[in-house]
Parts: structure tokens; sequence; C-alpha cells
């Protein structure tokens, strides 16, 4: 297993709150290899983000991540290192060298009084103390160019530039100083279909070249398939399956999966008659008892409303779902 | 899995030209913009400030003469008459005629004479009172700034934390405590029973004025009191609005991903969140400015200190209309001028705004 660069187990993640809490993330484990591409889908409110603010350790409050690892093994590291108990101090030497995010909406990740190219300048001269000035513009230039923009753009600031531009370079960010993981959530949702496209095509790309992992968080699993290698769902704050895309996409095996999947137009098929998933996503504050996917599912049977089902290998998938497990006598809620 | 994606991969380099922009003739143009309108406002008060003596009922000018026959038991000399009709209206020339006098005598610093202490021209007695009033305010102005919203960005930085749960409560406390009685407490405990600080005057009576040693110890000794009263009363206000902007800029992405990029902690808090976090106290600051010669009335006549505020208090109690209008002129100036500091200080530390209008 010396090629797992990320391994989560039983990450839980709560949103602390007067009168309880709201477990955003619950009991939450899955590896990722090196150079690996795994999508997390789901819809909002799954605990996606929460899982990717999480895992860079970048959560604040109310969000507390109460229990599990985050093993991370980056190059030149014989041992994995646990990053949930490193304080702040200890995080700051594997952000960005080991560890990097590009977020959400590039709009709000840059900081607008400051031109793009300090942006990239400040962050790679902390981490390489040896690095002039010069230095780091050459270095700023290099990396823009991996994503087709130019080194007249790094004088700009980011509100004069348009949304696809801003989203590449902060990707062109989150690649400065060699990351071996870089998590993505939703890099996308911010620029039209022609611009997703090509951000994405740079990801993958990029990640030929350089060999970087890539955890990336979206709602999108249409894009999700074609992109990543892996995809987990996630419902309700856990993983309900996790699989290969291809079968995820040809064969997913979780009722909810299946409801994701159909509602979605193919790939390279006339669009046909497009289902969606009844019902809407539970509120965390009052889950229903089982599975919590139950009241929505139209498989549901005797033991999904009693019986929490666990996640667990059926082929080479994984899947939490009673219709495939083997053992029924599993955790029973109270 | 991924070919229908790649066809896509050519286009990248594309938009890239079409971004650049020409942007140091866009400060210049902005802030020529600007400035032409503060030159157009200023105009318009200085116009207004010909007209209101002119809208008054009956004939200011002529009682004023009379005024000043009462006060010094013979009527002014011809050119002061001249002076005064030009200022306060004449019933025997046109309007234009007037305004271009009047104008004129503006341009040249001539601002009539004074009636409460005639015959000392308005331009001295305010230029004797104003570099007192912009020491004692501008210093108290900018140290309370730099004290509130530096400990704005440090109590910010870590809200509900020790230092913002001390700070921020007392700040707001002390903010709206009334002016006067800070001062007079502050003079009746240091000045009376302390003995620490003079308690009243610019400086002590046997030092002469001008650039000698003795004279600028004993103003700073004057002044320490005066100005510490203003700090003490102003700086809760930028503590509290600096704090709130920090917490607001804090849950900005930005901050969040300086903070994932393991720069230093000093680095987030000062480069991305206190930068972007100040403009609005910047904002305000410049705004302060502009109450430098107004603002300072009750400073000045608890520490009969002597500045501007002195000096207009003196003027209105003694019904000294010339030397009101001055001030009056120089305040409604010092406000424009803050406001023009306000949108160029803002264009150079906000680059969003350098495309506004």
């Amino acid at each position: 297993m010396s090629d797992d660069l990320l391994e989560v187990r039983g990450l839980t993640v709560e949103y602390v709150a007067e009168g309880g809490s709201v477990r955003a993330c619950d009991d939450v484990s899955f590896t990722v290899r090196r150079g690996e591409i795994l999508g997390v889908a789901g819809e909002s409110g799954s605990g996606k983000s929460t899982l990717i603010t999480a895992l860079t350790r970048l959560e604040r409050p109310p969000a507390v991540t109460t229990a599990g690892q985050i093993l991370f093994r980056p190059h030149g590291v014989a041992e994995p290192i646990d990053l949930v108990p490193l304080t702040e101090k200890q995080l700051r030497k594997h952000r960005w060298r080991d560890l990097a995010i590009v977020m959400q909406s590039a709009m709000n990740a840059l900081n607008p009084v400051l031109r793009l190219g300090a942006q990239f300048t400040d962050v790679l001269r902390h981490h390489d103390r040896g690095l002039g000035r010069a230095g780091a513009e050459r270095r700023t230039e290099e990396l823009l160019s991996l994503v087709g923009l130019t080194a007249a753009q790094a004088r700009s600031y980011p509100h004069e530039l348009s949304g696809g531009t801003r989203q590449r370079a902060t990707i062109a960010l989150a690649l400065a100083c060699g990351a071996d993981l870089v998590v993505m959530d939703e890099p996308t949702t911010a620029v039209d279909v022609v611009m997703q496209r090509q951000i994405l095509a740079n990801v993958l790309r990029l990640r030929d070249e350089l060999g970087f992992a890539v955890v990336l968080v979206t709602h999108d699993l249409s894009l999700l398939v074609e992109l990543a290698d892996r995809i987990a769902i996630m419902y309700a704050g856990k993983i309900v399956e996790v699989g290969t895309a291809h079968d995820i996409y040809h064969r997913p095996s979780h009722p909810y999966t299946a409801g994701l999947r159909a509602s979605f137009p193919p790939l390279h098929a006339p669009v046909e008659r497009l289902h969606g998933i009844p019902g809407t996503p539970p509120d965390l504050r009052r889950l229903p008892s089982g599975c919590a996917f139950h009241p929505r599912c139209p498989k549901r049977f005797e033991p999904c409303d009693s019986v929490v089902p666990r996640l667990s290998a059926v082929g080479d998938q994984e899947v939490a779902c009673h219709l495939h497990s083997h053992d029924r006598s599993e955790v029973v809620d109270a | 899995m991924t070919d229908p994606m790649m066809a896509s991969e050519a286009a990248l380099a594309e938009p890239a030209a079409k971004e650049q922009t020409a942007r140091p003739r866009r400060r210049t143009s902005y802030l020529g913009k600007r400035l032409g309108f503060y030159l157009l406002v200023t105009w318009v008060a200085v116009t207004l400030n010909f007209f209101i003596p002119r809208l008054m009922p009956g004939d200011p000018a002529t009682v004023m003469i009379a005024q000043i026959t009462q006060r010094t038991g013979q009527p002014p000399n011809p050119a002061t008459v001249e002076s005064i009709r030009l200022l306060f209206g004449s019933p025997d020339q046109s309007l234009i005629t007037q305004y271009w006098g009047y104008l004129g005598q503006l341009i040249h610093g001539d601002l009539g004479l004074s009636i409460s202490q005639y015959p000392v021209p308005v331009a001295d007695l305010v230029m004797s009172a104003l570099p007192w009033t912009l020491m004692l305010v501008g210093s108290a102005t900018a140290l309370a700034f730099v004290i509130g919203v530096g400990l704005g960005i440090l109590v910010g930085w870590r809200p509900g934390r020790g230092l913002d749960s001390v700070v921020t409560p007392l700040s707001t406390v002390v903010g709206v405590v009334p002016y006067f009685w800070v001062a007079l407490l502050a003079v009746w405990i240091f000045a009376v029973k302390l003995r620490w600080a003079p308690v009243s005057g610019g400086y002590a009576p046997d030092a002469t004025p001008g650039f000698n040693l003795p004279f600028m110890a004993s103003a700073l000794g004057y002044g320490a009191l005066p100005v510490a009263t203003i700090v003490f009363s102003a700086f809760g206000g930028w503590v509290f609005g600096q704090r709130n902007m920090m917490v607001t800029t804090l849950s900005e992405d930005y901050v969040l991903l300086a903070r994932a990029k393991g720069l230093p902690g000093w680095t987030v808090m000062l480069r991305y969140a206190a930068r972007n976090a100040l403009l609005p106290s910047v904002t305000n600051f410049a705004l302060a400015i502009g109450g430098l010669v107004g603002g300072s009335l009750l400073t000045e006549i608890v520490f009969s200190y002597p500045g501007m505020g002195f000096l207009l208090f003196d003027a209105v109690s003694n019904r000294d209309y010339p030397t009101m209008q001055a001030v009056f002129l120089l305040i409604t100036l010092t406000v424009l001028l803050a406001n023009f500091l306000a949108d160029s200080l803002y264009v150079l530390l906000d680059p969003r705004t350098r495309e506004a209008s």
C-alpha cells in the first residue's frame, strides 16, 4: 500500500451549535493513491465541502473535527503523518508544499488589492527562502503559462481578469510549490461550460505531467465520470459508494448513485426522459433512522429504516446498502 | 474516457490578449475627474458664501459699518468700507461687479477686517489660529486612528478571544462618554488636582512664539492634555469599526486561501485581512480630517486653546460676522479637501475603484 498518498479513517466533522451539534461528515473513510483523481459527488448539504475543508485542516468554528485520522504521506516522508492532531504551526510546514487547495469561487479566492503575481511570489518565496524576487517572478510566469496565461496577466488585479482566467490562475497557484495533493472544491461552478471543459482538460494534462493527486468535490456527477479515476458518492455526511468512474457510471450499486446517474443526460446517446430523485436531502439535525436515504429510496425493504448500513466491499466497489450486504448483523440504530 | 475534452485544449491561450488594460492612464484620468469635481464644488461653496449675506434681510454691510463707527468713535476709512461692501453687499453696485470684486479679494487672501478686534484683518486672525488647531486636532486624529485601527486589527483577528472580550466593550463605553465631560474631568484631575499639566492656553506666557526650543517645548506641554482627551474619546470608534470590518473580512475566501498557502500568521493578518479591512477606516480617516478645523470647538473652549474653535467661539459671542464667515469658508474648504484626499487614497489602496465612474 505504499502508493497510498492519503488515507482518511473515520473522519467525523461536526458543526457545534446550541442545542446539539450537526454531523456534516460522519465516519468518512477513503484512500487516495499517488497521482490519482478522486471525485466526491453529492447533493448540496451532503457534507462534501465540509470534507474538503477538514481534509486541508482549514475548518473554522463552528466546524470541529471530532474524530478520525487523516494519514498523509507526502514525498520524502517515510511514516505517514496524521494531520488531525497537528497544530497550525506544524501544519504550516505542509501547507502548499505538500497540500494545496483550489477554492470554489475564484472570484473571492484572490486578494482583490494585490496583483495576481504578488499572490504567487509571496507563497513561492515563503516556502523557498533562497528564491529571490526575480526568480519568483520567473517561476510565476512558468506557472501561469502552464494554464495558458501570460506574464502580462501577472501584473493584473483579480478584478481585471475574467472568471475563467481567475479560476485557471488559482489552479496554477495551487501547483506553485509542487504539492502532492491538490483538493478542489467545485472548481468550475463559476464558469461556463466551455471554460469548464478547458479548465478540466488542463487539470488532467497537468496531473499527467506533474503527477499530483486530486480530490475533486462537485455536485456534477457527469463531470466526474469524465475526469476522475475513482468516485466517492456522499449522502447526508456519509460515503455511500466508492468505485471506479467506469463502474459508478455503468454499474451503480447504491440506489442513490443510480438516481444521481439517471438525473444526468447520457454522454454518447440521444437525450431521453431524465429522472430526478424524489424528495429532498435530509435535514442533518434530524436524520432518518437506519439508512439516511431510505425515505427516498425506491428499493427500500425491511432493514433499511432501522439498521445503518456499513460501507463494505462488493467486488471492486465499496457500497453502504442493505441490498448488497451479506451480513445483516450490523449496528442497530437506537 | 477523457477524449471528448481534449479538443478544446487548443483554445486555451486565446483569451489572454483581451484582458490587458492601459492602467496608468486610467488612474490619472480618474483623479483628474475627481479633481475637476472638487474644483467645481469649491466654486459653488465660495459663491454661496457670497450670496448668503446678500440674502439676509436688511443691509448687513451698513449695520457693520455702523458697528465699527460705534466701536471706534469714527467712521471707517473708504478702503475698509469698499472691502465690507464687497464682502457683504452693496446697494449701489450690480451683483456681477460685486461678485468679481469679491472673488478678486478672496484670491488675494483678503477676508475683511475683524469687527471685534477692529482693525485687525480677519486673515491675520485666521493665520495665527490655524496652525494651533492643525497641530492639536491633526496629531490627535492621527494618534486616535493609529491606536484605534491597530487595536481593531488585533482584536478583530481573534474575535471573541481574550483581548477582544476586554478591549471591545471598553472602547465602546469610552466612546459614548460625552467629550466635554471627559475634557472637564481631565482638566480637573490632571491640571487642577495633580498639577501635571497647565489648566489653559497654548503655550507658557513667558515663551516667545517662533522657532525656538523653549516655545516649542511649552507648546508640546500645553498641547498634551487636550490631545490626550481627544484621543481618549475618539479611539474607541476606530477600534469598533476596524474590528467589525476585520471580522467580516476574515470570512472571505482569500483569507482562507492565504492560510492554506501556509503563510505566517502576521502576513495573513496584515497583507490579506487587514489590507482589505482597512479600506473603510481609511475613508473615515480622510473624512475625519474634514473635521480638523471645525471639530475642535469643545476642546479649545475647555482648554482656552488659541485655535480656530476658540476664534469662532469668540466671533460668535461678539457677532463678528467677517470672522465667522471666514471660519465657515475654511471649514467648508477643509471638508472638501478631506473628501478629495479620501477619494485619492482609496484609488491608491483599492485597485477596483480605478475603473469606477
